[in-house]
């Protein structure tokens, strides 16, 4: 199908919307009526037709106006992307990877025409036409990782893997559930882990690291994460708290099914071939409460979720305080009728809600 | 389904390279292009050995941009269990074989201002590809090459002949050894060492660093064991409810395999530690063969690697 692009806005004046086609889609992150970590991961290979696990980099109608958005912020505050200097050679793996997967998945939006080491690169939706030289960075106006995900959604941490351990040694994170790449630059994986509450009792970061380690070329692997954001926005990065903190003091009963957003994570892995390096996109979902309520299965599932989460999960992931105001309004739309299992709306088979 | 994915693959060439060691050349059965690759990787070969079904590792040394072929060079182990003797005797030009994706457990640290290759015998392979990478980006490197004679001296002429100052070979038939004390003094800040060979090359190198102050993280190597053959003996899989037998020339991973217990792995050497299993009861004695259980952990009877080690003796248990 060919993606009608949205003009809409992630600050300011928030005009960003979902269509009835991404609620349908939307990656809702439970699969079950309440919520705990687990190392979640499953192979990244493709999906039900339609949905955000079909491709491997899903491209949808927020993709014009989220580049948009991140090219604002790099305006702002260049230190976003990072890339130290022995990884140059994973983010020529990057740009291949997805050059490639986009021109193969969407050849009507993107192509790649490659002559040897001569690439040419068209991205129609962006209006973009280079030619430039594989492997050769003076060729291209940015470093090979800022330049192709200047033009892909979601966030991009690009590890390093030595001695055992992965690196936070490059990446393009401007779409951020309050975390900061320049501060986590260089660090390993237990310490950019450690503010994680109750995981590490569990022992999750061990296996997930064990896991991540041996994620091999040819098989990429993928989870789910979720957190709470006010409003659509998608950068809430540690250094603007300021600006957004503020917003989730502005909720009320009469605005919250608006202004409440899901926030999910569609986090994938591949392994980069080039540089043994590790690339974990983190791809950013919001959608309202109200538009989340048109399905009566979510609907009953996240009253649930929301109300039974442990005190510890809902402090971290920042809404502890809203939480009453959420329950309040969710617990209209639990009609206390089962749930099917998994994620998906099973829009046809649920009944409606029943109050 | 363990292990890396697959890939179809028609043998090319076969390149005899002296009395040991035989190169393969692989291209893919659909025509299409190979994965890149990063200097260091392996790819498992999957053999059918009259029945038994062989998975050996072997380091890619072929150009990792070179997407049109793989090569790979298997050295004849008369007292194997048959795996490198299956390649030099019953492979041929034009046979369809099976091979894994590329996984790297050796790759270079990128950061390093120099790589110091050290390799013995066979263990040249993986530097062969590493080479090639870093060539391509004027990377700052330096090969010492010990092997037994200049008869069974794999790639050691193409080497000193394309790389005069950079590649400097050992023959220990010439008495001629590696100055390792002097050779590690004279490295500059920031030189990572790298060491692919036999056992006692790699302690010696290991051991030889440590004395000198280099830091752990600075030292790599690379082991491939092949599983050795061994007194067949008898194992109960307690998930699977089966008991079997492994034999005298098979591992207990392939053992495990050939009844159909999906089992996880990767390397198939000892190292990679994907394979991993609980010993739930024993009696008798663990053959410990991997390096990828602590000293600890193999005297604790908890654990066992069945790509490489073996047990002899009345029951064993474990938790697959």
């Amino acid at each position: 199908m060919t993606i009608q692009f949205n003009d809409e806005t992630f600050r300011d004046d928030y005009t960003f919307r979902n269509s009835d086609w991404a609620i349908k889609r939307f990656p809702f992150p439970f699969h079950e009526d309440s919520y705990m970590y687990s190392v979640n991961m499953e192979q990244h290979k493709g999906g039900p037709a339609g949905s955000v696990y079909e491709k491997r980099f899903d491209v949808d109608e927020h993709y014009v106006s989220e580049m948009r958005d991140r090219a604002k912020v790099l305006d702002e505050d260049p230190l976003r992307c990072q890339s130290l200097p022995h990884m140059t050679l994973a983010g020529w793996d990057l740009l291949e990877l997805i050059m490639e997967s986009k021109s193969e998945d969407y050849p009507d939006l993107f192509e790649l025409h490659r002559d040897g080491n001569k690439w040419r690169w068209i991205n129609k939706p962006l209006g973009i036409d280079d030619t430039f030289t594989f492997l050769d960075e003076s060729t291209l106006p940015y470093g090979p990782m800022e330049y192709i995900t200047r033009q892909a959604q979601g966030d991009y941490a690009v590890l390093d893997q030595r001695d055992d351990m992965l690196w936070m040694d490059a990446g393009m994170i401007t779409t951020q559930a309050d975390w900061s790449l320049d501060f986590d630059i260089g660090m390993n994986f237990f310490e950019w882990h450690a503010p994680v509450p109750l995981a590490h009792e569990k022992g999750i970061f061990i296996r997930a690291l064990k896991f991540l380690l041996n994620v091999q070329q040819g098989a990429p692997a993928r989870r789910l994460n979720w957190t709470m954001t006010v409003n659509p926005l998608l950068d809430t990065s540690p250094e603007h708290y300021h600006k957004w903190g503020i917003q989730k003091t502005e909720l009320t009963a009469e605005n919250i099914g608006q202004k409440q957003h899901l926030r999910v994570e569609l986090q994938t892995f591949f392994r980069l071939p080039r540089s043994n390096a590790l690339v974990f996109p983190i791809r950013c979902y919001l959608c309202s409460f109200q538009d989340l309520m048109t399905m009566p299965k979510w609907g009953r599932r996240l009253h649930r979720v929301i109300r039974d989460l442990p005190v510890e999960l809902a402090t971290y992931k920042g809404f502890i305080d809203n939480r009453p105001l959420m329950i309040d309004y969710l617990s209209q739309f639990d009609d206390g009728l089962p749930t099917s299992p998994g994620i998906w709306p099973d829009r046809e088979t649920e009944p409606p809600l029943q109050k | 389904m363990s292990g890396a994915e697959k890939i179809a693959v028609k043998v090319t060439e076969i390149t005899s390279i002296n009395d040991l060691v035989t190169r393969f050349r692989f291209e893919r059965v659909d025509g299409g292009l190979l994965p890149t690759f990063s200097g260091g990787a392996h790819t498992v070969v999957e053999m059918d050995d009259d029945g038994i079904t062989r998975l050996n590792p072997y380091s890619l040394m072929s150009d990792p941009y070179d997407q049109t072929s793989y090569t790979i060079s298997v050295r004849r182990d008369d007292e194997g269990r048959g795996g490198s003797l299956y390649m030099h005797q019953k492979v041929n030009v034009g046979d369809e074989m099976t091979i894994s994706y590329p996984v790297n457990l050796f790759s270079l640290d990128l950061r390093a201002r120099k790589h110091l290759f050290i390799a013995g015998g066979i263990g040249i392979t993986p530097f062969l590809a590493q080479i090639k990478q870093l060539e391509r980006f004027n990377g700052h490197w330096e090969l010492h090459y010990a092997c037994r004679s200049a008869a069974l001296g794999s790639y050691a002429d193409e080497l000193t002949d394309r790389h005069p100052n950079e590649a400097h070979v050992y023959y220990d038939d010439q008495s001629q050894a590696i100055d390792l004390a002097n050779l590690l003094d004279g490295q500059p800040l920031g030189t990572h060492v790298y060491i692919c060979g036999p056992k006692g090359m790699i302690n010696w190198v290991k051991g030889t660093a440590e004395d000198a102050g280099w830091p752990r993280d600075n030292v790599h190597y690379e082991e491939f064991l092949a599983p050795q053959p061994g007194k067949p003996f008898e194992v109960k899989l307690a998930i699977s409810n089966k008991v079997i037998q492994v034999g005298e020339n098979e591992s207990l991973l392939e053992a495990i395999e050939r009844e159909g217990v999906d089992a996880p792995y990767l390397c198939r050497g000892g190292a990679c530690g994907q394979c991993e299993t609980n010993v739930i009861g024993y009696d008798g004695k663990f053959i410990h063969r991997d390096h990828w259980l602590e000293d600890e952990e193999h005297a604790s009877g908890q654990k066992i690697m069945p790509c490489v080690s073996r047990f002899e003796g009345k029951t064993l248990v474990l938790d697959r």
